[in-house]
């Protein structure tokens, strides 16, 4: 079978180049040639991404109707619809791979596409708002810079630009642990509260270890991956630590505590039935969440219609003119 | 596909006067109206912009990648084209 033979070398050929190119740190662009896993694994990635942003807004939705004041209102306002931003340049990128949008949707919305299983959890107070945009989008941040070199261009630019926007996020979450833990001796408690029960969540964000890690290997190889879950991890807590000292905050792990001989911060172990139980669906507020994202999609189908039948309308009558005139 | 799937549209933006208008990415919309608006809201939420270009990503034509040697190597053998070819004396000074 001298054609298949043929075709083969070809294709070794390809993935020749294509693993030059990566390795030269030159970007790979949408209709460049491709392995399909490389493909697939980025359609994946991306549009999780993506679908983080989105259902990412829920949680802090939740409390916009109940800032304190106008000034925090107004901040998480712009702040929530960043996200949203965020959600629709990675589904920008996402579909410069040959997937169509409403595919991703659909996905979501079957249970089939996963997204960060921290947004799994409730936001019960004011002061999660604050833990949120301190932790969440810090930890976000730490996987974000090192996402802008990914090897893939759209989702690199994409990153670029969300990196440029988060950095508000985080500090306007920052600015709320400061005024509670300055606060009242109520709100000092409401603080720790929320550092204490978004700690851990925050530190399942990078995924887990690198020896467990199933598509690790592969992704770093092709630079989809440029550091590994544990050191981002260990980067966030080195960062992170000193934040919760200065606040006054008791970090809620007892074997935190500063290795001088590794010039890095040691930590407990994560609990991780909890995180496979959140990832599985089975966390505080998975259903909620998928649920609510599927009746906004429904609820928002006539305005979608209507859109496009106003468009018809008016380009029918725009035809109808230029044929007058 | 269901009817009320928006086409495809990709945004360009000039970010200030003096500047050509630059991919900035892409976005759905019904028509090219709201496709400006949805633009301004996606891509323009720091005053990156003062202008916005969308066109549906359908009218785009594009070249190949596959094309590259043919299209472009041949200007590699070329080097007479940039000013670094020629020794101008050092007496001479900028030119």
């Amino acid at each position: 079978m001298p054609l298949l033979t043929c075709a083969h070398m070809e294709n070794v050929d390809l993935m020749d180049r294509f693993q030059q190119t990566i390795d030269a740190e030159v970007k790979i662009e949408p209709k460049d040639w491709m392995p399909d896993k490389y493909r697939k694994t980025l359609i994946r990635q991306i549009s999780q991404h993506a679908h983080s942003e989105i259902v990412g807004m829920l949680p802090e939705g939740n409390w916009i109707t109940r800032a304190p004041n106008l000034r925090r209102k107004a901040i998480l306002l712009a702040k929530v619809q960043d996200e949203a931003g965020h959600g629709l340049y990675l589904y920008s990128a996402a579909e410069t791979m040959g997937v169509d949008r409403d595919f991703l949707f659909e996905e979501l919305h079957e249970g089939r596409a996963k997204y960060s299983s921290i947004f799994n959890y409730p936001t019960t107070s004011w002061a999660d708002i604050g833990a949120i945009g301190w932790l969440v989008d810090g930890a976000a941040i730490v996987n974000q810079v090192s996402l802008q070199r990914t090897s893939y261009g759209p989702y690199s630019r994409a990153m670029v630009r969300i990196c440029k926007e988060e950095s508000f996020h985080q500090r306007q979450g920052y600015e709320i642990m400061i005024s509670l833990a300055k606060g009242s001796a109520v709100q000092k408690k409401m603080a720790q509260d929320a550092f204490n029960r978004w700690w851990w969540p925050s530190l399942m964000m990078f995924g887990p270890h690198d020896s467990e890690s199933t598509h690790s290997a592969q992704n770093t190889i092709w630079k989809i991956k440029r550091h590994s879950n544990d050191e981002l991890r260990q980067k966030f807590v080195d960062m992170t630590v000193p934040q919760a000292e200065y606040l006054g905050l008791t970090i809620p792990d007892p074997n935190l505590a500063w290795n001088e001989e590794r010039g890095h911060y040691d930590f407990g172990e994560i609990d991780w039935t909890e995180f496979m139980q959140v990832v599985k669906g089975n966390g505080p507020c998975n259903k909620e969440r998928v649920a609510a994202r599927k009746d906004a999609y429904a609820k928002g189908e006539w305005v979608r219609e209507a859109a496009v039948a106003h468009a018809e309308k008016k380009a029918a009558r725009k035809l109808k003119e230029n044929v007058r005139a | 596909m269901s009817k009320s799937n928006w086409p495809l549209w990709e945004v360009f933006i000039r970010s200030k006067q003096g500047l050509s208008h630059k991919h900035v990415g892409s976005l759905h919309a019904a028509d090219a109206e709201m496709a400006i608006e949805n633009a301004r809201d996606v891509y323009t939420r720091r005053m990156e912009g003062i202008s916005i270009w969308v066109v549906p990503s359908s009218e785009i034509s594009a070249s190949s990648p596959d094309d590259k040697d043919i299209m472009y190597e041949p200007a590699n053998d070329k080097v007479y084209r940039h000013p670094t070819f020629y020794n101008i004396p050092p007496e001479i000074g900028h030119m």
